[in-house]
């Protein structure tokens, strides 16, 4: 048998709020293997964060639950690193305290100090960030703090990445540097990511698998499309490729027709 | 930095509050000498400058005749020394009248004492409070019970505390100290604790979820995380608190007759000669100043302390 490495089996989650429990999530079910670059679509406010918050272990599944190569997930750890949407790099550190931090923390007592060095300047040069080191985050740009919170995150060594709208609130042109730059590191290290995103052309381009999500409440993966585009893979030549307009296509179709958002939600 | 000439800002710098402070100094001038009292006039700016110059000269005075006092002593110390070299040697304190600058003296270290034991228990109440649930729940009634309690109502039972507790033959410091300063902390003790408790618990929910994730130990959390977060809320504690210690401390001076700012007032307000007034407004003056003095030593302390040395500190 083959077990999947990542499962989520029936996971639903319900928030107290004063007028009853609020279902945020229904009987979402995925199964990930081993390297995958998964994308999770969908509007804004039909719980993409709320799959990877469980997924992180930072909220509890109301029912079902999440298996991590067969061991349950019930919270946070370093094997599970986010990158979270706004950076949150701690903005009295620079950056290379900020992966230090975290370096330190998962591999106390496993590295000696040069090592702990190297292994901070490896992650930050794999991002290209080694020539803002002792840069604070307010000293960086938007697109160069996601840098590190990526090479924070990396320097964990991982097993699933978890991204959350990473890009979102960069310009469009950062955000194709930061993807080629993910898309290398991806295929250098062959983590397994799990990236939230409201960008078609994004999900295309970087997932194996794009996860797309119903609109809540009750929200779960309406339709699982595998993309099975050669690697590497470029945005320009893909620009006129039929493949890669077919799956964009499915994509919006099922954005737009069958999960057409309610006019009075917008 | 900017060095050319800037007008509007070297008049808003120098020349406004220059002439902020000459025209309060006019008024005073012309109006004081309006109020009648007991004692006389209100002395004028001139005749409080005067009385300032005679309290230096007082103070000199008195400094010249403690050398004199214990020059005496070591000569005739010697002496016995040079007839028995096994003689029994005392050095006898000179106790003259303090005098105002001594008081000062007597208050700025009584004031930092009170300040940094309030701040040694604040602080980390507050950190332990904004962090746990559960510990605000228990211990912010107390808080607010005791917060508003004047200090010249816990004068009375501090006083009779340390006279029963702090008994020793050879007591490193005086009782009177100790009650003062116990006091002010007393007193000062909460803007500290709830700013620090306010600051540790907005700490960003991202932040805190990257602890989570590295699954940060406690010290460890609060030393990288929670404090540099609360840093700045800390330091509006500590102000107000210092603030706050400076006043009680010379109120508790007053009531309690303790050595200090407060009991020079009150001792000159109790002689009642023509002179008080205007030494009591030396007094006032000197207190404002300090108290101005001691804000920006925080201040300075926190643009040190602080990561971030782009917040505007007003």
């Amino acid at each position: 048998m083959n077990q999947p490495h990542l499962e989520l089996t029936n996971v639903s989650i319900e928030f107290p709020t004063p007028n009853g429990p609020f279902k945020a999530l229904d009987n979402v079910n995925l199964k990930i293997n081993k390297g995958e670059f998964i994308s999770l679509i969908g509007h804004s406010g039909c719980g993409k964060s709320t799959v990877l918050n469980i997924i992180a272990g930072l909220y509890q599944a109301t029912t079902g639950g999440v298996l991590l190569n067969n061991r349950e997930v019930n919270k946070p750890g370093p094997e599970r690193a986010v990158v979270f949407q706004n950076h949150s790099l701690l903005p009295w550190l620079t950056s290379y305290q900020n992966v230090e931090l975290a370096v330190n923390t998962v591999f106390k007592g496993k590295k000696s100090k040069g090592e702990v060095h190297d292994w901070i300047e490896h992650n930050l040069k794999l991002v290209h960030m080694d020539h803002a080191m002792d840069k604070r985050p307010n000293e960086i740009s938007g697109g160069m703090k996601q840098r590190v919170g990526i090479a924070r995150a990396l320097a964990m060594q991982p097993e699933v990445l978890l991204m959350d709208e990473p890009f979102g609130a960069l310009d469009a042109l950062t955000r194709a540097h930061l993807q080629d730059s993910v898309m290398e590191i991806h295929a250098d290290l062959g983590n397994t990511v799990i990236m939230i995103t409201h960008d078609v052309d994004e999900a295309v381009l970087l997932s194996d698998h794009i996860v797309m999500m119903t609109n809540g409440p009750a929200a779960t993966a309406g339709e699982v499309m595998p993309v099975k585009l050669e690697r590497p893979r470029n945005r320009l030549a893909l620009a006129e490729d039929k493949d890669y307009n077919h799956y964009r296509g499915e994509v919006l179709k099922f954005l737009y027709e069958r999960q057409r958002k309610p006019e009075s939600v917008i | 930095m900017n060095m050319t000439f800037n007008p509007t800002g070297f008049a808003k710098g120098l020349i406004i509050p220059s002439l902020g402070i000459l025209s309060f100094l006019l008024l005073w001038h012309v109006l004081a000498p309006k109020v009648v009292t007991s004692l006389g006039a209100i002395p004028t700016p001139v005749q409080v400058y005067s009385q300032f110059t005679h309290l230096m000269t007082e103070h000199n005075e008195q400094r010249a005749k403690a050398e004199a006092f214990y020059e005496r002593q070591r000569v005739r110390n010697e002496k016995k020394l040079a007839k028995n070299p096994d003689a029994d040697i005392k050095i006898r304190n000179f106790t003259g009248k303090p005098t105002f600058f001594d008081q000062i003296w007597t208050s700025l270290f009584t004031v930092m004492v009170g300040f940094l034991l309030a701040s040694a228990i604040a602080i980390p109440i507050g950190i332990v409070t904004g962090l746990s649930q559960t510990l605000h729940a228990a211990i912010n009634p107390l808080v607010q019970l005791f917060k508003p309690v004047s200090p010249l109502a816990w004068l009375p039972i501090v006083t009779m505390i340390v006279s029963a507790a702090y008994v020793s033959k050879d007591p490193m410091f005086s009782k009177s100290f100790i009650v003062s300063a116990v006091t002010v902390t007393l007193c000062c003790l909460w803007p500290t604790l709830i700013n620090t408790s306010v600051g540790v618990t907005n700490i960003s929910k991202d932040l805190i979820n990257v602890s989570k994730v590295l699954r940060l130990g406690w010290f460890t959390h609060v030393r990288m995380i929670v404090l540099p977060s609360a840093i700045p809320m800390i330091f509006t504690g500590l102000r107000l608190s210092l603030s706050i210690a400076w006043m009680v401390l010379i109120a508790a001076e007053m009531l309690a007759q303790n050595p200090g700012l407060g009991k020079f007032v009150w001792d000159e307000f109790q002689n009642g000669s023509s002179d008080s007034l205007g030494r009591i407004i030396v007094a006032v003056l000197h207190i404002g100043l300090i108290g101005f003095l001691l804000d920006r030593m925080i201040l300075l302390l926190q643009s040190y302390v602080s990561w971030d040395k782009s917040v505007a500190l007003r």
